[in-house]
């Protein structure tokens, strides 16, 4: 099979599984981030993909050759791929032509073609200029974009990001987000991206592997994973939701003041019995009047919270007749006060159920 | 991921790799046998020593059994127990005294605005470069009761007949050990005292605490942990110095454990004897050590690592000028005062002939220099077992600590251990290990200077160690799997990166240790042989025949060496490498 494959694949530290059964293939040229939180796994997975870490249980397989094994392992230098660390890892005794050309020179290219390679990569990393200096005499993010070209020039087989993002500033974080972005889209690289913010791996992926634990949540494309969380795990850690429990009696499902029918309802449901549900705050409107739409939810209640964000209203509603309580995001006109009463539309649509 | 978490996440790789689930074929790789050879060479340079000293305490020298009798020998005199007490006396007044040099330097030139603390610095530095038994060859012909320049001046100031000042007496001993080591209290206690952050102590400023009380409560406390450790060192150097009682004590007819011991190993020759007497020395180290983990205990003192911004200086105000007269009469007394008598007496035909032009000659030189049967031999051995011993320290200290902080392999700490331990053995006590273990046949070392250098070397190890460990971590581990990640094997992570990066900090270490090693006198002591014999040891027998002079030129030159070796190390590695250390 083409691109990288991770088949059951498993780390465990003396009685403590770090990563357990994951399974995961990457196709050739797409990009894939590891998203979770700290001690999920994912930098251990990526550690496994670069050779840094012996698996213990399954495979690494990349365009069809075994790396990985709990047996033997190919060495981290015999894999052609290629890394950016979070640290960046800048070599502070060579210059930054030094660091780029560095990978070249141990692939024995001609001094020609290491020349002209690096040039072009400094070129592409708009660094040219900076090409003599030496790395603490430069900023953070000029580290980042050497780390960035001294990985790409060597046209790695697959490229390995650690949250190489992590320890710059707010305003060039997003900034680099796109540059990395742009790199991707110029040189195709196969790439796995470990980060812990949902927003840096939204930005780069054209799909994102959520963690948990040490197992897999789910992976899909950004707007799927937000749309269409499948655990509860996915929906809280990616963006804001509410979660809403209920049971199933016939084609309809009954909640807490109000039922939804099967059919209208975004994804599977299991033949019978309790189910939970996440709603965004997004996807529900509150009104001054009942709306007219015979297909939304409609509930009565009050304003209990509210925040103003800049860009939304954050209010938390209180349903009149079941006292639940829903985090609602409105636009910056749609001003209620506090204490005062409302109505809350839901699009049955946007009622997606996810296991727990 | 943070380093924190990042460090705890190898030690389990490390613990899990090591499982019983590893089948023995495949633990006996490379690195493996690599963990072997390191572990098994701080046995022959630690273990092996230490263990036979203890067992030749209980041994019979004739039958071999085992026995008693050698303790009973040690301290069946009143003698041999006076020298033990005296031994104790005398390092407790030491600790006392270096700490009333080093301490207020550090502050001084750590924390207020006094003048010339550059000054002040480089004095501490000469305390470092000269070697202990010449400067209590300066204070004898400073300080000697009939013949001592101060006396002579006294004398004749005030036509009193007798003398002033007396270098052979208990306190004599004390002032003497103390100026030759308080410089190691200085630099722990300085860079104890720039790790403070300011802003810890203006947080008790803001909490309404005065400067005194901040001093007292924050700053005091937190210097604290450098001040024990410092004072232990200096208890553990001052009972275990050999030169300084070897010129004072025995002519002050105050008897002193380290004494005892070389009269243990002239003849008739008993090593056991010997090893029973120096055994409590090993016990009181281990006391002490366990007294330290008691009082510092829980406390987080780790916090000494911030870098601490930018520190305010206190303002010292009308007592600027006393604080400096006070530091500079500290380096008069440790440096200046005996470093120009000695120059002096180097120069002079008698060095009590006084300062006139017919007392100039330089034929102590040339007389220490080619005419006298060992110092010209001993002047080359002594720097080549500095640069051996050096070596041999940074070499072996870099494996270790490249092995303990990537955690290549299983039980690193256990080497970790090992390598620091030397720190706290009194240098003659691993003499009389190395001696007990190796002199004699089968390996029979004694007389070559094998031993001389692998003594000297694991007495200095722990120094090359530390120093390769703070190298170390200053290499972020992402630097080598950046290396190793392009297509760079192990050896090229060595290579272009590690190897570059740590020289500095190295070739530091090294320059370090080669400065005590080439004056080392207490390791060498009971190691040296008819044809190994080392400067130090010239030295004090020069002292024993009296000839002053001859002493004066032949230190001078060591002197002039050292220095030498330190001015190229700075000129390459920048003046403050050694005051940094930590």
């Amino acid at each position: 099979m083409d691109g990288l494959v991770l088949r059951n694949l498993g780390r465990r530290f003396g009685a403590f599984d770090a990563v357990a059964d994951l399974n995961l293939h990457i196709k050739p040229g797409e990009f894939v981030s590891l998203l979770g939180p700290s001690g999920c796994g994912k930098t251990t997975t990526l550690r496994m993909i670069a050779g840094f870490i012996d698996p213990t249980a399954g495979a690494i397989e990349l365009n069809g050759k075994l790396l990985s094994a709990p047996d033997g392992s190919v060495p981290p230098e015999k894999r052609g791929m290629s890394m950016i660390f979070q640290s960046y890892a800048i070599w502070p005794n060579m210059t930054v032509a030094q660091n780029v050309s560095f990978g070249l020179k141990l692939r024995k290219l001609p001094r020609e073609e290491v020349r002209r390679r690096t040039g072009e990569i400094l070129e592409v990393v708009r660094m040219s200029h900076l090409a003599d200096r030496y790395p603490s005499e430069l900023s953070g993010g000029q580290q980042q974009r050497i780390a960035l070209a001294r990985a790409i020039v060597v046209r790695p087989a697959l490229l390995l990001l650690d949250e190489p993002l992590s320890n710059l500033d707010a305003n060039l974080r997003e900034e680099m987000r796109f540059e990395i972005k742009r790199m991707h889209d110029e040189f195709k690289i196969t790439s796995v991206y470990v980060t812990h913010d949902q927003s840096e791996a939204m930005v780069t992926s054209d799909r994102i592997a959520v963690m948990n634990k040490g197992l897999l949540e789910q992976i899909d494309t950004p707007y799927a994973l937000y749309t269409r969380p499948r655990t509860r795990f996915v929906a809280s850690f990616i963006g804001r939701t509410n979660f809403i429990a209920g049971h199933r009696s016939g084609d309809l499902i009954d909640f807490t003041g109000f039922s939804v029918p099967m059919a209208a309802i975004n994804g599977p449901v299991a033949s019978s019995g309790e189910l939970t549900a996440s709603i965004r705050p997004e996807a529900m409107r509150l009104t001054t009047e009942p709306s007219s739409d015979e297909n939304a939810i409609k509930l009565e209640g009050t304003i209990t919270r509210s925040a103003f964000l800049g860009e939304a209203w954050d209010y938390v509603f209180r349903s009149r007749n079941s006292d639940v309580e829903f985090k609602v995001a409105a636009p910056p006109s749609e001003k209620f006060e506090v204490g005062g009463s409302a109505w809350l539309q839901i699009d049955p649509r946007q009622v997606v159920p996810i296991t727990d | 991921m943070t380093s924190a978490s990042r460090t705890t996440e190898g030690s389990s790789i490390a613990h899990a790799r090591w499982g019983s689930s590893v089948p023995w074929a495949s633990r006996l790789q490379p690195q493996n046998l690599l963990w072997l050879l390191l572990a098994a060479i701080l046995v022959v340079l630690i273990l092996a020593p230490m263990s036979t000293l203890v067992i030749a305490s209980f041994t019979d020298a004739q039958t071999g059994n085992w026995t008693l009798s050698n303790y009973a020998e040690a301290y069946g005199r009143a003698r041999h127990v006076t020298a033990l007490t005296n031994t104790l006396k005398m390092g407790a007044a030491v600790v006392a005294l270096k700490l009333l040099f080093g301490v207020p330097l550090a502050w001084a030139c750590t924390r207020t605005d006094m003048p010339g603390k550059n000054l002040v610095r480089y004095g501490v530095f000469g305390a470092f470069i000269m070697p202990p038994y010449l400067g209590g060859v300066g204070w004898i012909l400073l300080a000697g009761p009939n013949t001592g320049w101060i006396n002579r001046a006294w004398f004749w100031l005030t036509g009193a007949t007798e003398p002033l000042v007396n270098v052979f007496t208990f306190w004599g001993l004390v002032l003497v050990t103390a100026i030759g080591g308080f410089f190691l209290v200085f630099v722990f206690v300085s860079s104890a005292f720039e790790m403070i952050n300011s802003e810890m102590e203006d947080a008790a400023n803001i909490l309404g605490a005065g400067p005194v009380k901040t001093a007292l409560k924050i700053t005091f406390p937190l210097v604290l942990p450098a001040i024990l450790g410092s004072a232990l060192l200096s208890f553990l150097g001052a009972i275990a110095l050999y030169g300084v009682p070897a010129l004072i004590a025995i002519p002050a007819r105050f008897p002193v454990v380290v004494i005892q011991l070389s009269e243990f190993f002239s003849f008739p020759l008993r090593v056991e004897v010997a090893a029973a007497y120096s055994v409590p020395l090993l016990l009181i180290t281990v006391g002490l050590l366990g007294l330290q983990r008691l009082i510092l205990r829980r406390k987080g003192y780790t916090s000494l690592t911030g870098k601490g911004g930018e520190r305010r200086l206190v303002k010292l105000g009308r007592w600027r000028w006393a604080m400096f007269a006070y530091c500079f009469a500290v380096v008069a007394l440790a440096v200046l005062l005996p470093f120009v008598v000695l120059l002096l007496a180097a120069f002079n035909r008698s060095w009590t002939a006084g300062f006139s032009i017919d007392n100039f000659t330089l034929r102590n030189f040339h007389y220490a220099l080619f005419e006298h049967s060992s110092s010209q031999h001993a002047l080359v051995a002594s720097v080549g077992i500095g640069i051996a011993a050096a070596t041999l320290a940074i070499l072996l200290a870099l494996c270790i600590a490249y092995i303990v902080q990537r955690r290549v392999l299983p039980f690193g700490q256990v080497l970790a251990f090992l390598a620091v331990s030397p720190y706290v053995i009194p240098g003659i006590v691993l003499a009389i290990g190395f001696y007990a273990a190796y002199a004699l046949p089968p390996l029979a070392l004694y007389g070559t200077y094998t031993i001389l250098v692998l003594a000297v070397a694991t007495r200095f190890l722990p120094i090359a160690f530390t120093t390769a460990v703070a190298g170390m971590r200053s290499i972020h581990p992402e630097m080598e799997d950046a290396v190793r990640i392009l297509g760079g094997g192990r050896l090229s992570v060595i290579r272009s990166v590690v190897g570059p990066l740590l020289k500095r900090t190295l070739a530091g270490g090294w320059l370090l240790i080669f400065v005590l090693a080439a004056q080392e006198l207490s390791t060498a002591i009971f190691l040296v042989g008819p044809n190994t014999r080392v400067v130090s040891v010239v030295l004090l027998d020069l002292s024993e025949e009296g000839r002053m002079e001859v002493l004066a030129a032949l230190g001078t030159l060591l002197l002039l060496m050292i220095v030498a070796v330190v001015a190229i190390g700075v000129r390459y590695l920048g003046r403050d490498f050694m005051l940094r250390r930590s």
